[in-house]
Order: structure tokens, then sequence, then C-alpha cells
């Protein structure tokens, strides 16, 4: 803070993604641990009191949990699976999006200001959760030959073609969607927080300690301009709930169609 | 951007693989997504899908009830028309049996009374023969008494036997009509 005295600025990096424990010796127990646990909470509180007295004419709040609730059901369950079988996959897909909204979301809310995926740990959690559910629907439904062949052998291809094909669509359908999944929802969240730290951070060296008039003044745009990041990272936050899980409900859909 | 600011290298402290997950992280990623799962599988979904499905009931319960009501109102309305014509057919009915039934007391009367008048006319045609008969009789007792008192005085003589007397009133008079009923004859041919 002291003016003429330059200190050297450390740029935020995966150091920024480290959270001791809150509680000394309880290793498990880290930010993180505590925003998904009140994010549970919350989604937990919240469906449970709109849904608790559902009656014909709703009351607000159990209108306000229809409204999230049907966005699951019909435009992203029903949309991808069929309105056969997307019933069963709607309280996964419910929780899967609501949990991970309110996780994402936590990056932007003051105080908290911690998206719980930045740790890769539960975008893994998340993504193995819906790959063994769309291998075992897939599975239980054409058999374990018959669901490779479905995943493997795309219709309408030559035969001469298959040996190429196979490994292929095998490894798109099965290998990578599990690893795509967690990633891309993970470096979002990742990079969308270390974008805020370095306006904000940056700002704030520029301001306060870089003793330069010039940067000080860079710097209160640098915070102008954090604030707006701030803005879109709340719209990728949201955008990248929505993609995890209507990736979730097409892989489910693909697993358990028909015919290609 | 990382241009922008000072080497990082000694600022980075600790080996951070970000791609290294915590296991405790894993562990609660898969908890609370499986309580999430759980909650909504047993409290919101079967809550919101049996309003929504009480919804439709109750909008299609609405709707049938009109149509059951509106069904019933025709139905009704039908009993009623034909309630109505069957009503006008039988008062026509009546009329037309009260129009029958009306000419029919009419030629009965009407034969009723030309049958008390013919017996009123008989009737009196026999009375009148009797009377006439009885006249008849009481007059020509009488011209019989008064002839013979006309006689006797005129021939003078006393016609005491009675017998006689009698014969001669019964001659003549069988002689009268005789007479009488040749000028009757002689009349009715003339």
């Amino acid at each position: 803070m002291i003016a003429g005295v330059p200190t050297e600025f450390i740029p935020p990096g995966p150091q920024n993604f480290d959270t001791p424990p809150i509680i000394d010796g309880v290793e498990w127990f880290t930010k993180p641990v505590l925003v998904s646990a009140l994010s549970v909470v919350v989604i937990i509180w919240f469906y449970w009191a709109a849904s608790r007295k559902a009656a014909i004419v709703p009351s607000r709040l159990q209108f306000a949990g229809e409204l999230g609730y049907n966005f699951v059901r019909n435009s992203i369950a029903r949309d991808a699976i069929g309105s056969q079988e997307y019933m069963k996959y709607v309280p996964y897909l419910c929780g899967l999006f609501y949990f991970i909204l309110l996780n994402n979301v936590a990056g932007t809310i003051p105080l908290v200001q911690f998206p719980t995926f930045s740790h890769i740990g539960w975008a893994y959690a998340a993504a193995i959760m819906s790959w063994i559910i769309y291998n075992a629907v897939g599975i239980r439904k054409k058999g374990l030959w018959g669901y490779f062949k479905h995943q493997t052998m795309p219709a309408g291809v030559p035969v001469w073609l298959m040996p190429l094909m196979i490994p292929i669509e095998f490894i798109s359908n099965i290998v990578v969607r599990p690893i795509s999944l967690s990633l891309r929802l993970f470096a979002n969240m990742f990079a969308g927080h270390i974008l805020l730290l370095v306006f904000v951070l940056g700002g704030h060296y520029m301001v306060f300690e870089s003793g330069n008039v010039l940067l000080g003044g860079v710097g209160v745009i640098t915070f102008i301009f954090g604030l707006a990041i701030a803005g879109l990272e709340l719209f990728v936050q949201a955008i990248q709930a929505y993609i995890f899980v209507v990736l979730t409900a097409q892989y489910i859909g693909s697993a358990i169609a028909d015919e290609h | 951007m990382t241009t922008l600011v000072l080497p990082l290298s000694e600022a980075a402290g600790e080996d951070v693989n970000p791609l290294l997950p915590h296991t405790p992280e894993i562990i609660f990623g898969f908890v609370f997504l499986v309580l999430l799962a759980i909650l909504f599988a047993k409290v919101v979904v079967p809550k919101f899908e049996k309003a929504y499905a009480d919804r439709t009931a109750a909008i299609e319960g609405g709707m049938e009830d009109a149509k059951q009501a509106q069904a019933e109102a025709k139905a009704a309305l039908d009993k009623y028309n034909a309630q109505l014509a069957e009503a006008r057919q039988e008062a026509a009915k009546i009329r037309e049996d009260a129009r029958e039934q009306g000419a029919a007391i009419i030629a009965e009367m009407r034969e009723q009374a030309n049958a008390e008048s013919e017996r009123i006319v008989t009737h009196a045609r026999a009375q009148i023969d009797a009377e006439r008969a009885q006249a008849v009789a009481s007059l020509r007792s009488e011209v019989g008494t008064m002839a013979t008192t006309l006689a006797g005085r005129i021939v003078g003589e006393s016609l005491e036997d009675e017998a006689r007397q009698r014969r001669t009133v019964e001659r003549f008079l069988a002689d009268l009509e005789a007479s009488e009923s040749a000028r009757q004859a002689v009349g009715t041919d003339g």
C-alpha cells in the first residue's frame, strides 16, 4: 500500500485454487466441500418446500419449483431422450442440473466466490456418474454385445469401413465422452475464475501497490472490466450446467435409442 | 495475458496440477449427486407429477362434466318436446272424440225425439179414436132415445115393448149406417 515501493505482482494460477482445510486436522473439509454441501441443502430445502404440498392450484413457491422442474423435465430430458422413457432419468438430470448450476453460480455469489467445479474432482464425479448411467441403461436395454454393436457400428456404413469405424466410434462414444464432459466443465470454471482473479487482483495491484499513477488509472478500468467479466461468467456458469446436463441426456437417449 | 505480468516461476510456489483430483471431492460429488437424485426421485417427481395428473384430470373432468350437462339438457329438451307433441296429439284426439260423441248424442237425441213425437202422435190418435168411439156410442144411445121419443110423439103410439123398441132402433141405425157407408164409399169413389 505504500506508494513508491513497488512490490512484485504474483499472477493468479493453480495455486489460487488450493483450499486448505477449514478446520485444522479435518483434511477433507475444504471450501468446495462446504459450498457444495450448502448447495445441496439449498436445493433440498427449495424443492422439498416447493413440492411438499403440491396442489392443482400451485402456490408461488410451487409455481417456481414447477418452473425449474419443468425446464429440466421437458426442455432437456424429454427432448433428448424421447417421450417414451424420459421420466426414469428426470430425477438424476434434475439433481445434476441444479447441483452444477448452484455450484457454478457460487463462483459469482459474493463472499462465496468459488466455483466448486474448478476443482476437477467434482467434474470427474459428475462425468463418471453420467458415464455409468448411460452405459448401464444401454447395456440393460440391449445386452452387452448388442450395446457395443449399437454404439460402435453405425447403420448404413459399408462393411469394409468397419475396421476403421469401430475403434473411432468406441473411442468417441465410450472413452472420450466422460473426459470431454468433465474437462469442459472444469476448464470453463477454472479459466473463468482465473480470468476474474486476473482482473481483480491485477486491478488491485495496479491501483494500490504499483505506485504508478498511470497504472492506477488502468487499474480502475480493469476493475470495471472485471465487473463485466463477472456478468459474462454468470452466463457461462449457467450455460455450462445446461450443456453438461443436455449432453448427459443425449448420451442416455442415444444409448437406448432403437436405431441410429 | 500472462506476458503482461511478471514471471511466475517462484510465485507458483507449490507444484499444483489442476487435473489431479482430490479423492474426498470425488466421493462427495458422488454422494451429493446420489442424494439429490434420491430427493428428486422420491419426493419432487412424484409430488409434481401427481399435481400435473390431478390438474389434467381436473381440466378433463370439468370438460367431461360440461359435456354431460349439455347432453342431459338436450335429453330433457327432447323429452319435453316429445311430451308436448304427445299432449298435442292427445288433445286433438280428445277434440275429435268429443266431436264424434257430440254428433252421436245429437243423432240419438233426434231419434229419441222422433220416437217420442211418434209415440205422442200414436197415443193421441188412439185417444181420439177411443173418444170418438165413446162419443159414437153415447150418441147412438142418446140418438136412439131421442128418436124413439120423437117417433113416439110423432106416431103417437107408445112403444112400450122394450124389445120391439130396441129392435126398431137397431134396425134404423143399421140402415142408417149402411146408407152412410154406402154414401161414403160412393164419396171416396167419386
